[in-house]
């Protein structure tokens, strides 16, 4: 047992050095599969995660208070506001707050804000709602209190941003189930093609009197480490693509996109083991499929 | 070693053989000789298992080809060596790998293969080629080199379909040698020929199909197969 899977591994190297053409052909189409996988796959989590944090941060109805209010009479609003039903939590942020939040959302910009001789956020108390239904009643009466420069909530904007996300994510994964599939078609036929190339000597093994698995053995090995390769090979692209792009939009106006990118490090650690068990799954599943046609008699 | 029992075959609605009956004792070297398409082919490919009798039994020694799960014919071929006329080496493996080969398939122990293969590459003639690919060899060389592989694990049967096709009658002669040769050492040789000198001069079984049928069955026979 041990001997033939030895055997297997042995021969598959022997036959990846010696057919270094259609390897290399495998390898490519495998690698170029799953960078395209891969972007999508980097695109659907980037916008999952965006709408997150843009739900968490506009999820919430914002009440700017008027400047004469006194701190007192803040967190009495603010008491008030807690009870109403459908109000999950009111946080108070003072103009301090404000501003700090600020220069953190705008990050190595930040200093941009330091020029500023008076504060010019207003106090404000921060609602959550239990649902976004809620919102609109608790808004209205909300509206009635005293003291209360403007009411600032996103229900539409969220709502549509949950609706595209939502559709983006489900197109995403249908256009990763399909590239999936093409991918496996594809190799199977480069597999094949390798196959083909050595039917002659795959038929040759039978006359002498070779099992099917001592024929398909060092083909599946093989399957194996092109998959391998053409997974290590994407994901060193993909980690060097990815860390561009988080540095662009770090480096360029883009400073709110930053915050909500998916950092680099983790991305990469979770697509590592992806791509391995795609590609070693492609491999090796598009290396059994192309050769049950030759091992039928 | 070799017994068919009312053997027929059809493909479609062609009647390849026709209730064959033979048998062909351990140790003998047998010509099996028939113009083209008489279905000396069709019987090789029964005695591997390649394709199903439609009717009747064949037996390979105690084994009964017919009826054999198809996961027992890889034990089937290697009961029985095979020489083609087109040699069918591997080509990107050496000599010395071409018959390694046929060891490894059993799992034979690399120290007992290294042992048995230059013995068997010296057999044949062929030693000083072992690490040369068949590309580099001449046709008698590569012919030799397939006879090599096909005696490596000691089979009870060589089969030889027209091993001689290809050659020139010098070294057509230096083959026929080597099979005797083998066929002294107690193999039965199963021959299937075109070449007309040869059988004459050997003097051997002659089994002559014509239509699927056997026409004719000689211990010391010659070619002629319209008499």
């Amino acid at each position: 047992m041990f001997r033939a899977i030895g055997y297997s591994i042995k021969q598959a190297f022997k036959q990846l050095v010696r057919n270094k053409n259609m390897c290399t052909a495998s390898i490519f189409s495998i690698t170029s599969m799953l960078l395209i996988l891969g972007l999508f796959f980097i695109l659907i989590v980037n916008i999952s995660l965006l709408a997150q944090t843009t739900q968490s941060q506009f999820d919430s109805i914002q009440v700017y208070i008027k400047d004469e209010v006194s701190e007192e009479g803040i967190y009495e609003m603010r008491n008030k506001f807690e009870r109403l039903s459908g109000v999950k939590e009111a946080t108070i942020i003072n103009k301090e707050q404000a501003l700090k939040i600020m220069k953190s959302r705008w990050g190595d910009n930040g200093y941009l804000l330091e020029g500023l001789e008076d504060n010019p956020l207003p106090n404000s108390i921060v609602i959550k709602v239990e649902n976004l239904e809620d919102a609109d009643a608790v808004v209205t009466r909300i509206r009635a209190s005293e003291g209360i420069e403007d009411i600032k909530y996103y229900k539409s904007i969220v709502e549509k941003l949950l609706n595209i996300t939502s559709f983006i994510q489900l197109a995403g994964m249908i256009i990763i189930i399909i590239l999936v599939i093409i991918s496996i078609v594809i190799v199977a036929n480069t597999v094949k093609l390798t196959v083909t190339a050595r039917e002659r000597e795959i038929s040759i093994m039978k006359y002498i009197g070779a099992t099917n698995w001592f024929i398909r053995g060092p083909f599946f090995v093989e399957g194996i480490i092109i998959g391998l390769i053409g997974s290590g090979v994407s994901v060193a692209i993909m980690s060097f693509i990815y860390k561009k792009i988080v540095g662009a939009f770090t480096q360029q106006a883009f400073v709110m996109f930053s915050i909500s990118m998916v950092p680099h490090g983790f991305l990469i650690s979770n697509l590592v083991w992806i791509f391995i068990s795609l590609g070693v799954g492609i491999g090796s599943l598009g290396s059994i499929l192309s050769m049950r046609k030759f091992l039928d008699t | 070693m070799i017994r068919f029992e009312n053997v027929t075959k059809y493909y479609g609605s062609n009647r390849a053989l026709s209730n064959i009956n033979l048998n062909i004792n351990k140790g003998d070297f047998v010509f099996l000789v028939g113009p083209s398409g008489a279905g000396k082919s069709t019987f090789i490919k029964l005695l591997l298992k390649e394709t199903d009798a439609t009717e009747g039994r064949i037996f390979l020694g105690d084994m009964e080809v017919t009826g054999l799960p198809n996961r027992k014919i890889p034990k089937l071929r290697r009961n029985i060596g095979i020489v083609f006329q087109d040699f069918r080496l591997l080509p990107k493996k050496t000599v010395y790998e071409n018959v390694a080969f046929a060891m490894d398939i059993l799992h034979i122990p690399a120290k007992t293969i290294r042992r048995v293969v230059p013995q068997a590459l010296s057999l044949v003639g062929i030693s000083s080629k072992a690490h040369k690919y068949p590309n580099e060899l001449s046709a008698g060389e590569q012919q030799r080199v397939a006879i090599a592989r096909s005696i490596i694990n000691n089979p009870s049967v060589l089969i030889a379909d027209e091993p001689t096709g290809n050659l020139d009658p010098d070294t057509a002669w230096e083959i026929m040698r080597l099979l005797t040769q083998i066929n002294l050492r107690g193999t039965t040789i199963v021959m299937v020929t075109h070449a007309k000198e040869i059988v004459d001069k050997m003097e051997k079984r002659v089994i002559a199909i014509e239509e699927g049928r056997i026409v004719r069955d000689d211990m010391r026979g010659a070619y002629k197969y319209h008499v």
